[in-house]
């Protein structure tokens, strides 16, 4: 079986972000980019279902301008077999990235295919989901855990409240959460093994999907700032504050 | 303008998130329905024709709808969906996980997480874990979106509007389920409560959570807690408040032990009054916290337990 993982670059975790003074986004000059940290997680699992012998083959794709291919590179070194660079340097919501990765399904015909619950730029957590509804796929949001048995997947999700496990009729959709698992670091000899491995770059345009979206940002502004607070000395006078001050107990 | 709500349930009652979403829509403006799904959940529905506003309860009473599988649930929000303007849910585990696969199957964007209805097509949400908010216009023909509850009142009750049922029975027949494992839980829903006290690495293990209790007790506040506790196991992670646990607006959030992570600020920062306990002067907590105290937490707990 063939696991197909879609990543995506982003914004590194670590770092604050900054809004544009003309409202237009967020500043990405000479800011670290990485390799968004539940795509992470999905190249692990994918890696994981491999070793285990579950799993013949680990196809990465990412979709975006030639930069993707570093965090291809990245997931590469991680253990993925061959990469897929979907060239465009238009930016794309959910549903075009789901539109172009159903096309990728159909050509590869993967067992499974396994990607991040949300990318940290953008926070939307739908992709997994709309590439799912695409091509027919059960989907397993927010998993757990991923065990393979009799042509099914049994996915422990998180949900509100606890846990819900499914199963899902295979080929099915994915998306990992954070406890899935621990993901592992590229090592230098996986690093340089990792620049020979087949990476091939497909034009988005070449699919046929129409790549413009019907929203609109009008602008993006930073959050409101919260008043500086100040430093109570004790206990008692924190209960007095929020009695009397705040009168919020 | 005729909108189309899911209501979130256990088929047995409604939770405080859909009279948020009710809430959020009536900024929208025009007319309201409620989607109830489920299996034996005439009592949801019941309770739902009871929240103001809401002009018609739709209730799809059926075995393929008991566990809202997302396979079954979209393909129903789809049929029933397709000659609405607007479709909403909230932004909890149950929204996100169906509705972005009825805005694919509908061939329309989702907008997520939805904090302000500035029009009836345009919409204020969160990027960058909460350190940009987007304004973003939708031209789609319907649109598609999740509401984050803690950022909207909850509409209050007293209506009774009509019930209507709908026989669809959508089974895509490609996912069954098997088992659920719920947190128990005496407190009030981390999501829903007035107060929120929550620890961090700080308390160092579980047991130590055991502080918590007699405070939360006292306030009627609910506990939750920062990523690092719940993945060094000190509690389940349900508990998690955070861009990738639950998003919390309470009137006071108690932060002990926790340092304030961005990810964890994308989670509570617009809490009304946010109190940070914490032995590192240093920590990031205190720049957005209202009030601090510096001190050992092992010796605050305690004596606040006892002062409040």
């Amino acid at each position: 079986m063939k696991i197909l993982v879609p990543v995506k670059r982003v914004i590194d975790y670590n770092v604050k972000v900054r809004v544009k003074a003309d409202q237009t986004g967020v500043d990405l000059a000479n800011v670290k980019m990485a390799l968004n940290p539940f795509c992470e997680i999905a190249v692990e699992e994918a890696v994981r279902l491999k070793e285990a012998g579950n799993a013949s083959e680990v196809v990465v794709v990412s979709i975006g301008t030639t930069a993707v291919q570093e965090q291809l590179r990245t997931a590469l070194a991680l253990g993925a077999d061959r990469a897929l660079h979907i060239e465009t340097d238009q930016h794309l919501d959910s549903l075009q990235v789901a539109k172009l990765l159903a096309k990728v399904v159909a050509q590869e015909q993967p067992g499974l295919v396994i990607l991040g619950k949300q990318a940290i730029d953008s926070d939307n957590n739908q992709t997994g989901q709309m590439l799912a509804a695409l091509t027919g796929m059960g989907q397993g949001t927010f998993a757990s855990k991923v065990q393979l048995a009799d042509g099914k997947v049994l996915v422990t999700r998180e949900i509100d409240g606890g846990l819900q496990t499914v199963a899902l009729t295979l080929p099915a959709v994915v998306s990992t959460d954070l406890r899935l698992n621990e993901p592992r670091y590229a090592s230098l000899p996986n690093i340089m093994k990792a620049k020979k491995k087949p990476l091939d770059v497909i034009a988005a345009d070449s699919f046929g999907v129409t790549l413009s979206s019907n929203v609109t940002v009008l602008k993006v502004a930073a959050p409101a700032s919260r008043q500086g607070g100040i430093k109570v000395e004790s206990v008692a006078e924190l209960v007095d504050k929020l009695k009397h001050e705040a009168k919020v107990i | 303008m005729a909108i189309l709500i899911i209501a979130e349930h256990n088929n047995l009652s409604l939770k405080s998130e859909t009279h948020k979403v009710v809430q959020a829509a009536a900024a929208i403006g025009g007319d309201i329905t409620l989607l109830v799904a489920g299996f034996n959940c005439k009592a949801a529905a019941d309770e739902a024709a009871t929240v103001a506003g809401v002009s018609k309860v739709l209730l799809a009473d059926n075995a393929v709808y008991q566990h809202q599988l997302a396979e079954n649930i979209a393909a129903l929000v789809t049929e029933v969906g397709k000659d609405f303007s607007h479709i909403l849910a909230p932004a909890t585990t149950s929204g996100k996980n169906f509705l972005p696969r009825v805005a694919a199957m509908l061939d329309v964007a989702q907008i997520s997480d939805v904090i302000a209805i500035e029009s009836a097509d345009t919409f204020v949400r969160p990027i960058y874990a909460g350190n940009a908010i987007a304004t973003v216009q939708s031209s789609d023909r319907i649109k598609v979106l999740t509401v984050r509850p803690a950022a909207f009142r909850a509409a209050s009750d007293g209506n009774s509007a009509p019930i209507e049922a709908v026989s669809a029975a959508h089974d895509a027949g490609v996912s069954a389920f098997i088992d659920e494992e719920l947190t128990k839980s005496e407190r009030p829903e981390l999501s829903a409560a007035r107060v929120v006290i929550s620890g961090g690495r700080g308390m160092q293990n579980g047991e130590n959570f055991a502080l918590l209790n007699g405070i939360a007790d006292k306030l009627g506040a609910a506990i939750g807690a920062s990523r690092a506790a719940v993945d060094a196991g000190f509690v389940p992670n349900d508990m998690q408040v955070g861009q990738t646990g639950k998003i919390v607006a309470p009137d006071l959030y108690i932060a002990v032990g926790i340092s304030g992570a961005i990810q964890h600020l994308a989670g509570m920062k617009d809490s009304k009054v946010i109190v940070a306990i914490n032995k590192d002067a240093e920590a990031p907590i205190f720049q957005i916290a209202d009030y601090g105290l510096v001190a050992d937490l092992f010796s605050v707990l305690p004596e606040l337990e006892q002062q409040l």
